[in-house]
C-alpha cells in the first residue's frame, strides 16, 4: 500500500541526492541538474500532501514550482553560457569572484 | 582795461597751451614768436591798465586800487577764498617790470636758445613762468598769490633743471636736475612757514584778501601784537625761501644751472623779488609788528654783506652774479625792514634792469665763448664783444652805485632810509656791502673784459659777438639801467623840488609804523643826507679802485689769497654752509628715513609677520596634536574595523558550494536543536 | 535727468554685476571681446552714475540728508533691510568708483594676458561690491558688501599679481578680514544695544546714527569705537596698520593697484565719517588725541619711508600712507573744514595716486621692472608720458593751480586742523607737504631726468591713444577740482555740517531723559520716538 510516508521517504532520498550533487560536483551543469532534483523533491512532497489532505492547493503549487524551475534553468543556462564564453570552463571552483 | 587785469596772466598761459601741445611740430621761429607775442600783449595790456589806474580816482586813503573778484574758489568755513585780482601802485611797478623785462628776455632767448633741441619746451616753461609771475603780482589775496608763488617755484624748478641730463657742479657732483630739486625743496621749506602764517591770519582775521587784512590788522588792538609778530616772521621765512635770504639762500647759486636767460628773468629780475613784493604787500601787518621788521632788517643786512663777500671769491661768471643777486635782495629786505619800502621796491625795479642786463651780458659772453663760464679762462673780451662789453659796463657802474645811474638812486635811498630810521648798524653793514659789491663787480669786469685772454689760442679764435636778437635787448636794458633811476630822484638832488614820481606813486600803497604814510624822511638836514651820500659813493669808488689795483697785477690776487689763508679758504668754500646743511640736516634726515624703513620692515611689519609666524607655529602644533592624538583615535577605530573586516572576509570564499554546505550545516543544527529541545 | 527714478542706485550698483554675468557667458578664448565688453559695461556704469551729479539738486532728501533712497524688506526676522541711498559724501565716492573702475579696466587691455575673462569678471564684481559699500544705508547690507569686495580683490592680487602675489594676497585678505570681523562685533553690539534701549531691532544707519545723541553708554561706546577703529584703520590704512598696503600694491596688477589706492582705501575713511563719528561722538572725542597722533605719525613716517624706497610702486604706496594720514587728520579735526577737506582729499588722492599707479603700470608693462634705478632720462623717449606724470605728481604734492586739486584738499584740511586749540597738529601735518615734495621730486628726477643711460630704455615707446585716454580724464578732473572746486564744496556742505552737528550734539541733560527696560540707560524719549520708524521690525 502506497502511503504518503513512502512518497516522502522517496522525496527525501531524491533531495539527498540533489544536495549531494550540488555540493560535490564541479561541473556547473551537473550542479544545475542537481538543483532540479531538489526542486522536484519538493514538488513530490507538495503532491503527496495534496493527496493525503484532499486539497488542490498542493498540486497548484507544484505547477508553479515547475514553471519557476523552467525559468530558472533558462536564466541559469544563459548565465552559464556567458561564463563559459568568458572563462572557457564550466568548473565551479574557478568561479569565486565574490571571494571576500 | 582795469577789469581785464585777470586776462594778463592768462595770455602767456595760452602761449603755454599752444607751444606745449603743438610746439614740437611747429617751426622754431613760430614757437619763439608766439611766446614773445603773448608776453608783448601782456605788457601792452599792463601798460594800459597802469595808465588807467593812474587816471582813476584815489580812495579816501589816497590809494588808487582796483580790485575784482571772479567768483568763489575755496569757500571754506573759516575763510572764503575767491579768485581775486587787484592792481595798485605797488603791483603796477612789478607788473611793468615783469612784463617789460620779461619781454626783452623772451626776445633775447630766441637768439640764445637757437641751437637748443628742446626749444619749444623752453618757451613753454618761460611762458608758464610769466603767467604764474603775473598771477603772483596781480593776486588780490594771499591764496591766489600762493598759486603764483608756487607756480613760479615750479617753473624755476623746471627751468633750472632744463638741461636735465647734464651735470652742473663737478665739485659737489650736483646735476642740473639736482639743482632744480634743491631750489624747489628749499622753497617748500619757506612755503611751509608761509602757509602756517597764512593759517594764523585766516583763523584770526577771517580773510585773506590783502585790502581786508590791511584794514583788520590795523584795528587788531594790542592783544594781537604777539600774533602779528609771529605771523610776520613766518611770512618772512616764506620770503626767505623765495628770495634767497639767510638761511634759505643756498639754492640760488645752484640755480645758475639753468639757461642764462632763465637766470636773468627768474633768478635776478622777477621771481626772487617776489619775497620783497610780498613783504611790501603786507606792510600794514608789519607796521603792527616792529619786531618782525627788525628781524627782516637784520636778516637782509646780514645777507647783503655775507653774499657780497662770497661773490668776491666765485670764479663762475654766473655764480658771481648769483651771489650779487642774493646780496642785492638783502638790500631790498633791509630797506623793507627799516620801513623804507618805497626805496626797497625802487631798488627792486632798478635791480631788475641792471641785474637782468648783467645776466644777459654774461649769457652773451658764455654764448660767445661757446659755453665757457669760468672767468679765469676769459679776459680781454672788450674788443671781441664791444656791444656786450659796453652794456655790461653800464650795468656794473649802476650796481656799484656810481652817481647818475639807476643803482645809485635806489641804493642811496635805502642807505638813507636805514640811517634816518635810526638803524645805524644796518646802514654800516649795507655801506660796507656796497663797497664789496663794487669790488667784486669790477673784479668780474676786469677778469672778463679787460686784460688778456687766458683761455688759449684755439678758444680765442672762436670768440664772437652775439647777434642782434641778443644785443638789442641788452642795449634797451642798458638805457633803462642808466636812466631808470631818474624817476625816483631824491628831493636833495633837485634843489628841493619834489619830483620823485616813484615815491609819490608808491607811497599810498604802503603802511608804515606810527601811521606815517609818507616815508622816513621826516626830519633831517640836507647836509647830513648829502654827506652820507658822498660817503657811500666814496666807499663804492674805493671798492672799484681796489679791484682795479688788485687785478691789474697777475700775481697779486694769488698773494692776497695766500696771505688771508684760512679766511680765503672759508670764503672760497662759501663758508661751508652747504656742507653744514648736508651734515647737520640732510644726512641725519636720510639716516632717519632709512631708520624708519628698517623699523617699518622689521618692527611694524615684523609684528604683523610675527603674528603670522606665531599663528603658523601654533597651527603646526595644533596640526601635530590633531594628527597624532585626535586623528590617532579615529585611525585606531578604523584600523580595528579593518582588522575585523580582514578576519571576517575570510569566510567569504566565493565558492557557492561552501556557502551551501554551511547553510545545510545550519539547517541540521537547527533541526537538531528543535528536535532535541522539544 | 534721472531716467531711473528711485531705482537709480540699484542700477548703478548692479550694472557691473550684470556685466560680469554677461562676461561669464562668453567663451573664454575671446580675450579681446571680453576686454572690450568689460570696458563697455564699466563705461555704462559711469553713464548710469552721472544722474547722481546732474540730478543732485533736484532730488528730494529723505529727511536725514540722503537722496535717491530705495528701501525694501529683506530679512525681517532680524530687522535687516535692503536700503540704499547717498548723501554728498558717498555720492562723490560713488562717482569716483565708477570712473576709476572704468579707467582701471581700460588700462588692463594689454597688461592682462592670462585668464582674461576671469580678471574682468572679478573687476566687475569688485566694482559692485565697492559701490555697494558706499550706497548701503543698512549696516548688515554694508557689511556684506564690505566683505564681498574683499574676495575679488584677493583673487586679482593672488592670480594676476607679481612674484610674491600669494603672500601679498593672503596678507591683504587676512589683515582686512581681521579688522572687519572686529567691526562686525561692533555692529552687533550696536544692534543689540539699540534694541535694548528702544526695543527695535534695526541695522538702519539713519536710526543707529541717532544713538550719537544718547548719553549714558560711554563705556560701551568706547569699546565699539575701538572695534570700528581697528576695522577702518586697517583699511585706510593708518599707521601702524599699514604694512599690508605696500605689499598688496607692489604685487597687485596695475588695475588692482589703481582700484586699491583710489577706492578701497577710501572705504576706511568713509567708515569713520559714516559710522564712528556720528554714532559714537563721545568716544571719538575721547580717543581724539591718540587718533590725531597716529595720523601725524602716518603723515611724517609714511613720507620718510617713501623717501628711501627703491621700488617705484612701493614709494607710491608709502606716499598713500602719508596722504591718507592727511585725510584722517582732517576728519579727526571734527571741524567742517577739516571733514570737507578730508573728503575732498579722498577724491584727490584717488585721482592722483590712481594716476601714479597707472603711470608705474605703463612703464612696468614696457620694461617689467619697478626698480627706480633701472630708469632715468625717460623724458627723452616718452615726453607725453613725462608731462602727464609731472602733472599728476604735482597734484600729489599739493601744487596750487597746476593742477591744484591736492592743494585744495591739503589747505582745507590744514585750515580745519588749525581751528583746533592745539596748533601743533596742523604744523606737524604741514611738514607733510615739504616731505611730499621731497620724495616725489626725487622719484621724478630719478626716473624722468638724468641721462638715458640704460640701453633697454632707449627704445621705449611713448603712450598710445588708449593709454593717454586712461590718464587724461584724471588730469582734467584734477584741474577742475583745483581751479573750480566750488561745486564740490557745495555738495559737501550739507552732509558735513550735519555731521559736525551730530558730533557736537551729545545730550548732557539728565533731567530730560527716562529710564527704559529697567536699565541704567538714559535716553531722550521724545527724540527717540521721532527717530523711530513707522513700522519697526520688532522681533517678538
Amino acid at each position: 500500500m502506497l502511503t504518503p510516508t513512502h512518497v516522502m521517504i522517496f522525496s527525501l532520498v531524491l533531495f539527498g541526492v540533489g544536495v549531494f550533487g550540488v555540493l560535490t560536483r564541479r561541473n556547473i551543469i551537473i550542479v544545475l541538474m542537481s538543483l532540479e532534483l531538489i526542486l522536484n523533491a519538493a514538488n513530490l512532497n507538495f503532491v503527496a500532501f495534496s493527496w493525503a489532505h484532499p486539497s488542490i492547493h498542493g498540486q497548484v503549487f507544484a505547477l508553479f514550482v515547475i514553471c519557476v524551475a523552467a525559468g530558472e534553468v533558462a536564466v541559469g543556462l544563459a548565465i552559464l553560457i556567458t561564463l563559459f564564453r568568458n572563462r572557457n570552463s564550466v568548473n565551479i571552483d574557478e568561479f569565486h569572484l565574490m571571494k571576500g | 582795461m582795469l577789469d581785464l587785469i585777470w586776462l594778463i596772466p592768462l595770455i602767456p598761459l595760452t602761449g603755454v597751451l599752444i607751444n606745449g601741445f603743438f610746439g614740437r611740430r611747429m617751426p622754431l621761429k613760430t614757437v619763439g614768436v608766439i611766446a614773445c607775442a603773448t608776453v608783448l600783449i601782456a605788457f601792452l595790456l599792463s601798460v594800459g591798465a597802469v595808465v588807467q589806474l593812474a587816471g582813476s580816482e584815489p580812495n579816501p586813503d589816497g590809494l588808487r586800487i582796483h580790485e575784482l573778484s571772479l567768483g568763489d574758489w575755496m569757500p571754506l568755513d573759516a575763510v572764503s577764498v575767491p579768485w581775486e585780482f587787484s592792481l595798485d601802485p605797488l603791483g603796477s611797478v612789478l607788473l611793468l617790470v615783469v612784463t617789460g623785462v620779461g619781454f626783452l628776455i623772451h626776445v633775447y632767448s630766441i637768439g640764445y636758445m637757437a641751437h637748443e633741441k628742446d626749444y619749444a619746451r623752453f618757451f613753454t616753461y618761460l611762458n608758464l613762468f610769466m603767467g604764474m609771475m603775473l598771477t603772483l603780482v596781480l593776486a588780490g589775496n594771499m591764496m591766489v598769490m600762493f598759486v603764483g608763488w608756487e607756480g613760479v617755484g615750479l617753473c624755476s624748478y623746471l627751468l633750472i633743471g632744463f638741461y636735465y641730463d647734464k651735470p652742473f657742479d663737478l665739485r659737489t657732483g650736483l646735476t642740473c636736475a639736482d639743482a632744480g630739486r634743491k631750489a624747489f625743496i628749499t622753497n617748500r621749506i619757506g612755503d611751509f612757514a608761509f602757509l602756517i602764517g597764512v593759517l594764523y591770519l585766516a583763523i584770526n582775521f577771517g580773510t585773506l584778501t590783502f585790502s581786508e587784512i590791511s584794514e583788520r590788522v590795523a584795528h587788531a588792538g594790542p592783544g594781537a601784537h604777539g600774533l602779528l609778530v609771529g605771523v610776520g616772521i613766518l611770512l618772512f621765512l616764506g620770503a626767505c625761501g623765495k628770495s634767497a635770504q639767510i638761511p634759505l639762500y643756498v639754492w640760488l647759486p645752484d640755480a645758475m644751472a639753468g639757461p642764462t636767460p632763465v637766470s636773468a628773468l627768474i633768478h635776478a629780475a622777477t621771481m626772487v623779488t617776489a619775497g620783497v613784493y610780498m613783504v611790501a604787500r603786507m606792510s600794514a601787518l608789519y607796521a603792527q609788528a616792529p619786531e618782525a621788521m627788525a628781524v627782516i632788517a637784520a636778516v637782509g643786512a646780514l645777507t647783503a654783506i655775507f653774499a657780497a663777500i662770497m661773490g668776491t671769491a666765485a670764479t663762475d661768471i654766473k655764480k658771481v652774479l648769483a651771489y650779487s643777486t642774493v646780496s642785492q635782495l638783502g638790500y631790498m629786505f633791509a630797506a623793507c625792514g627799516v620801513g623804507a619800502y618805497v626805496a626797497g621796491i625802487f631798488h627792486l625795479m632798478t635791480h631788475a634792469f641792471f641785474k637782468a642786463l648783467l645776466f644777459l651780458g654774461a649769457g652773451s659772453v658764455i654764448h660767445g665763448m661757446n659755453g665757457e663760464q669760468d672767468i679765469r679762462k676769459m679776459g680781454g673780451l672788450k674788443k671781441k664783444m664791444p656791444r656786450t662789453y659796453w652794456t655790461f659796463l653800464v650795468a656794473t657802474l649802476a650796481i656799484a652805485g656810481i652817481p647818475g645811474l639807476a643803482g645809485f638812486f635806489s641804493k642811496d635811498e635805502i642807505l638813507w632810509g636805514a640811517w634816518s630810521s635810526g638803524n645805524k648798524i644796518v646802514w654800516l653793514t649795507l655801506a660796507a656791502a656796497a663797497g664789496v659789491t663794487a669790488f667784486y663787480m669790477f673784479r668780474l669786469v676786469y677778469l672778463t673784459f679787460w686784460g688778456t685772454f687766458r683761455g688759449g689760442d684755439e678758444a680765442e679764435s672762436k670768440v664772437h659777438e652775439s647777434n642782434s636778437l641778443m644785443t638789442v635787448p641788452l642795449m634797451v636794458l642798458a638805457v633803462l639801467a642808466a636812466v631808470g633811476g631818474w624817476i625816483g630822484i631824491p628831493k636833495l638832488l633837485t634843489f628841493g623840488k619834489d619830483i620823485n614820481l616813484f615815491h609819490h606813486w608808491l607811497a599810498p600803497a604802503i603802511s608804515l609804523p606810527h601811521g606815517d604814510g609818507h616815508g622816513v624822511e621826516a626830519s633831517h638836514s640836507a647836509g647830513l643826507e648829502f654827506g652820507l651820500m658822498a660817503v657811500a659813493v666814496g666807499i663804492a669808488v674805493f671798492g672799484i679802485l681796489l679791484a682795479l689795483h688788485v687785478y691789474k697785477s697777475s700775481t697779486l690776487p694769488q698773494k692776497i689769497a695766500d696771505t688771508l689763508g684760512p679766511v680765503y679758504k672759508l670764503v672760497r668754500n662759501l663758508f661751508w654752509v652747504d656742507e653744514l646743511y648736508k651734515f647737520a640736516i640732510l644726512k641725519p634726515f636720510y639716516a632717519a628715513c632709512r631708520g624708519f624703513r628698517w623699523v617699518d620692515i622689521h618692527v611694524v611689519d615684523g609684528l604683523v609677520n610675527g603674528t603670522r609666524n606665531a599663528t603658523l607655529g601654533l597651527s603646526y602644533i595644533s596640526n601635530l596634536h590633531d594628527r597624532i592624538v585626535v586623528d590617532g583615535l579615529v585611525n585606531l577605530t578604523g584600523w580595528v574595523t579593518t582588522w575585523l573586516h580582514r578576519m571576517l572576509s575570510r569566510v567569504q570564499t566565493g565558492m557557492i558550494q561552501t556557502y551551501l554546505s554551511v547553510m545545510l550545516l545550519g539547517v541540521f543544527i537547527l533541526i537538531a536543536y528543535y528536535t532535541l529541545a522539544g | 535727468m534721472n531716467p531711473f527714478g528711485d531705482q537709480l542706485l540699484n542700477v548703478i550698483t548692479f550694472v557691473p554685476l550684470a556685466g560680469a554675468l554677461v562676461l561669464l557667458l562668453l567663451p573664454k578664448e575671446k580675450n579681446e571681446l571680453v576686454a572690450r565688453l568689460a570696458t563697455v559695461f564699466a563705461g555704462l556704469g559711469v553713464l548710469v552714475s552721472l544722474p547722481l551729479w546732474f540730478a543732485w539738486q533736484s532730488a528730494p532728501t529723505d529727511g536725514h540728508g540722503f537722496r535717491f533712497v530705495f528701501e525694501s524688506n529683506w530679512i525681517p526676522s532680524i530687522g535687516a533691510k535692503y536700503i540704499v541711498g547717498v548723501d554728498g559724501i558717498s555720492m562723490l565716492l560713488v562717482l569716483l568708483t565708477t570712473i576709476m573702475g572704468l579707467i582701471a579696466i581700460l588700462s588692463s587691455w594689454t597688461a592682462i594676458q592670462t585668464r582674461v575673462k576671469g580678471f574682468y569678471v572679478f573687476m566687475l564684481i569688485l566694482q559692485t561690491g565697492m559701490i555697494g559699500v558706499f550706497v548701503s544705508l543698512d549696516m548688515f547690507l554694508f557689511y556684506i558688501f564690505w566683505e564681498v569686495m574683499l574676495v575679488p580683490m584677493y583673487f586679482i592680487i593672488g592670480i594676476w599679481g607679481g612674484k610674491r602675489k600669494l603672500y601679498a594676497a593672503i596678507k591683504f585678505f587676512l589683515y582686512t578680514l581681521f579688522g572687519s570681523v572686529l567691526m562686525l562685533l561692533g555692529i552687533i553690539a550696536l544692534y543689540f544695544y539699540h534694541e535694548k534701549v528702544t526695543g527695535m531691532f534695526t541695522f538702519d544707519i539713519r536710526y543707529l546714527q541717532a544713538m550719537g545723541a544718547w548719553s549714558g553708554w560711554f563705556d560701551l561706546q568706547c569699546w565699539i569705537w575701538l572695534a570700528f577703529f581697528l576695522g577702518f584703520a586697517i583699511k585706510v590704512p593708518m599707521f601702524p596698520f599699514h604694512t599690508w598696503l605696500p605689499d598688496a600694491h607692489v604685487e597687485a596688477p596695475t588695475a588692482g593697484s589703481v582700484i586699491l589706492a583710489a577706492v578701497l582705501l577710501k572705504m576706511g575713511t568713509y567708515g569713520f565719517v559714516r559710522f564712528s563719528l556720528p554714532m559714537m561722538p563721545e568716544a571719538t572725542k575721547h580717543y581724539l588725541p591718540y587718533a590725531l597722533t597716529l595720523c601725524v605719525i602716518g603723515i611724517i613716517y609714511g613720507a620718510m619711508v617713501a623717501m628711501v624706497q627703491k621700488d617705484w610702486k612701493k614709494l607710491v604706496a608709502y606716499s598713500s600712507v602719508s596722504h591718507l594720514g592727511f585725510c584722517m587728520i582732517g576728519i579727526f579735526a571734527l571741524t567742517a573744514d577739516g571733514i570737507t577737506g578730508g573728503v575732498l582729499q579722498m577724491l584727490n588722492h584717488g585721482l592722483a595716486t590712481g594716476a601714479l599707479f597707472l603711470i608705474v603700470g605703463l612703464v612696468y608693462e614696457r620694461r617689467h621692472t619697478r626698480e627706480i634705478s633701472e630708469y632715468g632720462g625717460l623724458w627723452k623717449v616718452m615726453p607725453v608720458f613725462a608731462v602727464l606724470f609731472m602733472i599728476m605728481m604735482l597734484s600729489s604734492i599739493g601744487m596750487p593751480g597746476i593742477p591744484g586739486n591736492g592743494f585744495i584738499g591739503e589747505f582745507t584740511i590744514l585750515m580745519g586742523v588749525f581751528a583746533l586749540p592745539q596748533k601743533f597738529w596742523a604744523v606737524l601735518a604741514a611738514t607733510g607737504i615739504v616731505l611730499g615734495a621731497a620724495y616725489m621730486l626725487w622719484l621724478y628726477q630719478r626716473t624722468m631726468f638724468g641721462e638715458l643711460s640704460n640701453e633697454k630704455n632707449k627704445n621705449l615707446k611713448d603712450l598710445n591713444f588708449r593709454e593717454i585716454a586712461t590718464l587724461v580724464p584724471l588730469v582734467i578732473l584734477s584741474f577742475w577740482i583745483g581751479l573750480y572746486p566750488k561745486p564740490f564744496f557745495n555738495i559737501l556742505a550739507e552732509p558735513v555740517n550735519k555731521l559736525v552737528a551730530q558730533v557736537e550734539q551729545t545730550w548732557q541733560y539728565p533731567d530730560k531723559v527716562g529710564k527704559l527696560a529697567g536699565d541704567d540707560v538714559l535716553v531722550r524719549l521724545d527724540e527717540l520716538e521721532e527717530a523711530m520708524p513707522e513700522e519697526g521690525n520688532e522681533v517678538h
